[in-house]
Parts: C-alpha cells; structure tokens; sequence
C-alpha cells in the first residue's frame, strides 16, 4: 500500500508537545517526547500516555457477528459476553499467523476488532473474503477512530481525575462505554491501563483532559519507543517480529489462544495448528544476559559454535538492568536453565534461557 | 584555542596541535535517543579513517563510531564507558568518545557545511 506518511488527528498535539517522529507502517507517530528511558519508567512507577491511532479499528455487526468471527478467528466470539475483550489471532489455512488482534464484544450483535496498522489492509481482505453469506458487516474504522492509551499504576486513578470514574468498575481485558469514550481495560506494557477510543474530533481534549488530569499523578507522554521495550518486559509479541506467517501460534507460545479452551467451533487455520508445528520447528524463547550489550532483532543465538536460533526482539532492558531477548531457538536447546550466546556483532555474550515475560507487575 | 570540525558520520574532531578529540554531535545523541552502552578502542589501538572502532548504543539502535582519522589513540574517555548518559546530555563536552594522534588531517566538514548536512 502507498499510503505513506498518515497522521494522527492528535498530531499537532504532539509537534506542540516537542515530539520526535517516527515511520510506523505508514504513520508519523511519535517515537519519544523527551527520552526513552524517562518515559518507559514513568509508565512503570506512576503512568504514561500514548496516541495508538495507528491501529486499525474494524467493525463488525449483525445477527450473524459471533458466528462469523468464530469462523474467521481463533477467538470463541459467541462464548463472549458484552463487555468483554480477547486476544485472538487470525491465521491462515496452513495455521501462519496474518495478525494478533484484541477483539472486544460491545453487544449481542456488535464487535469491535482492533488490528495491527500494518496488517490492516490484510487483515480486512481476509475477512472480506471469510465473510461469505454470513449475516454480518464488516466496516473499516480506521480513520474514524482515535486511540489513547493510560498505562500506569496510576491509570485508574487518573482516569477516576478526569472524568471516567466508571473506568474504574472495569475489569483487566473488559470493556464499557464511560463518559462518551469507549473505555477498555487493556494494553501492551505489562501494567495496569486503559485504552479510550473516541471519534478523531474528540481526540485533542480527551488527551489534554488525561494529561492535565495525570499531572499530579506524574503521567507523561510516552512514545513508541518506550511502548517496544515495554511490551518486550512484559514478554509480550510483536508482529514482524514475533509473529509471522511463517509462525504457527504454538511456535510463539499461543496455543492458549489457538484455540481457546471450550471453542468447539471449526475456524481457518484450526486443522492445521492441530496437527502443530513440523518436529523441529523453533520455538520463541526468553534470554537474558548480563552487562549492558543487548542482542538485537536478526543476531544469531549461538550453542557452541552452532548457529541454533535468531533475536526477534532484544534490548537492554530500562527496568531490569540486564539485557534481555526474544528469540526462536531449535526445540533442542530451549529449556529453561540452557545457556546459549547471543552473537552480538561478533561478539558473544553469554545468555541463558529464561521463562517469560521477563517483568510481571506486582498485582 | 582548538578547530572544531565535523564528518558525515555525525562526529564532531577538535584539533589541537597533532591530537584529534572526537565524539558525536549533538544531532546524532538527538537521533539515537537515551544512550545506554559505550564501546571505544582501548588507548595505543591503531585506527585507519573511516573504519569502525567503536559503538554508541541506545535503547532503540547501535550507532558505530568511525574513525574521522589515521592515527593512534592516546585516550578513550572512561567517564562515557562508566556513564553513557554523558553523551546524551553533554555530546560535545563531558561525552567526547576518544582522542587520536595522527599525521595528516583528511578533510573534513566546516560547522556549516554540516548544518546544511542535518537540514
């Protein structure tokens, strides 16, 4: 697609505020306010704010939307009851993996599904064509949503501040409308937060309602950057990096999802993750290392001198100190305890595999 | 009173007599985001212009320090190794990266010329 260069209706916003830019699959997002690290903290102890409206909002509606989205899904639709939110994954007939997806149940008849931004145009052709005669609609919402997410210990509360009080009856991974704003109790940092999704026009006052509403509570503005090293502490996977259509979900730790326990019904890719992955497949990893030189994305891991995986995610992580990786490892040496090397520049740093996620937040 | 120079690498050379001190510019910092690994050649290393020698890592990217000149290192700055953070808020102060003595001076970028480099 050529649509390069889209940006946020919260964009100004964020030139005010001094932002650096990135490219995201097509969007100029900000890619940190003021530093990194600052900013990957501050969501950890107290909160962050991040504009997530890159992501790609789909609407699917009518009689037949459960059972549509149990046939196209890995997600049990029809087992959801109004208000709640899923991970699901949609795969193709041989089980790789087109997208992750949140999919949230508002009522009987209506779901909203958010997609990653560069998988959106995928992710609708898939389910345009999985649609078939069902009784339901499909509706792109991109450009009709804006997405604001409050990461932080301190989320609730400063959600509470600025008007959403009602927020604050949610639970983790459910979803209610509060003050206007679809509010979800949902996001990709490992901490308690919440995502508000509001029509574009309303995009600026809610963010500077949180940010003046978060200021005692020491929210900052946080950008894509600190979002990567956030989610990578919190073990959680990132497509095109992670997760491909080269990768079945049990390969990446998903069979919890693919399908969930208690889904009877038949969905795309369903033989194929039942049968599993080829003996052999590689499987993702947690590493850690010690120092401050972090494996990146595409090092090799080393066993002995024998290539035997590669770093899909890696950095030195802010929370923990050390540097730690996500990485798909021949089966053979992916049990806990193996020690491994990263092959950083030719340098090897001595790694060992560790269970995941790497940071869990006290509950 | 030294010559401040720049290369297209993004390092800034200070020349005093046959000695380069070089680091980063402020606009690499910039673009690299919070600085959190130095990796610099060890004093008396031989460097070869336009080699890497050395890394300046974020937690986002690596960014390889080039040798601007020929030369030998005479000192690697232990305070940026200790404290990557230096190169972040001081880059072209506390945060210099190494100093090099060398022979010749190839040419390299007036502050202007690099301004217009970064524009």
């Amino acid at each position: 697609m050529t649509d390069l260069d889209r940006t946020s209706p919260l964009h100004d916003t964020h030139v005010a505020a001094g932002a650096s830019f990135t490219d995201f699959a097509g969007w100029r997002m900000p890619v940190r306010y003021t530093s990194d690290l600052a900013e990957h903290h501050a969501v950890r102890t107290e909160a962050g704010i991040f504009d997530i409206s890159h992501m790609a909002n789909l609407r699917v509606e009518g009689a037949g939307a459960a059972a549509f989205l149990d046939a196209a899904l890995t997600v049990n639709a029809s087992a959801m009851l109004p208000g709640a939110a899923r991970y699901a994954l949609i795969l193709t007939e041989t089980g790789g993996i087109i997208d992750d997806l949140i999919v949230y149940r508002l009522d009987e008849t209506l779901f909203h599904v958010v997609a990653n931004a560069g998988n959106r145009f995928a992710v609708v052709a898939a389910l345009q064509e999985r649609l078939g005669d069902a009784d339901a609609t499909l509706t792109d919402e991109t450009e009709g949503t804006a997405i604001v997410a409050v990461q932080g210990p301190a989320a609730q509360a400063i959600l509470g501040d600025a008007g959403f009080g009602d927020a604050a009856a949610l639970r983790y991974y459910s979803v209610r409308a509060v003050n206007g704003a679809l509010v979800a109790r949902t996001g990709y940092t490992g901490e308690d937060g919440f995502e508000l999704y509001v029509p574009p026009a309303e995009a600026s006052a809610l963010w500077s309602a949180l940010v003046a509403a978060g200021q005692p509570h020491g929210l900052v503005p946080a950008g894509l950057a600190a979002r990567d090293t956030l989610r990578l502490e919190a073990g959680m996977p990132l497509y095109g990096h992670e997760l491909s259509l080269d990768v079945l979900p049990a390969q990446a730790g998903l069979a919890r999802v693919a399908p969930p326990k208690g889904k009877e019904a038949d969905f795309v890719g369903r033989a194929a993750v039942e049968a599993g992955p080829p003996a052999g497949s590689r499987v993702l990893v947690g590493l850690v290392a010690e120092g401050r030189r972090a494996g990146r994305v595409g090092y090799p891991v080393l066993s002995g001198d024998t290539v035997v995986g590669e770093i899909t995610s890696g950095a030195l992580s802010p929370t923990l100190g050390h540097p730690i990786a996500m990485a798909f490892v021949d089966p053979e040496v992916a049990a806990l305890g193996t020690p491994l090397f990263l092959d950083v520049r030719g340098s090897r740093i001595p790694a060992v595999v560790t269970d995941l996620p790497f940071y869990k937040r006290k509950a | 009173m030294a010559e401040l120079h720049y290369t297209k690498d993004h390092e800034w050379v200070s020349i005093d007599g046959q000695v380069a001190t070089v680091g980063i510019t402020q606009f690499a910092a910039d673009q690299l985001g919070d600085i959190v690994y130095v990796d610099l050649p060890a004093a008396g290393s031989a460097v070869a212009s336009g080699t890497v020698v050395g890394e300046v890592e974020s937690t986002k990217s690596v960014g390889e320090l080039f040798a601007p000149v020929d030369g030998t290192v005479v000192e690697s700055n232990d305070a940026v190794v200790s404290t990557p953070e230096l190169v972040n808020s001081d880059p072209q102060g506390e945060g210099w990266l190494i100093k090099v003595e060398f022979t010749e001076l190839p040419e390299l970028l007036t502050e202007e010329q690099y301004k217009e480099l970064i524009a």
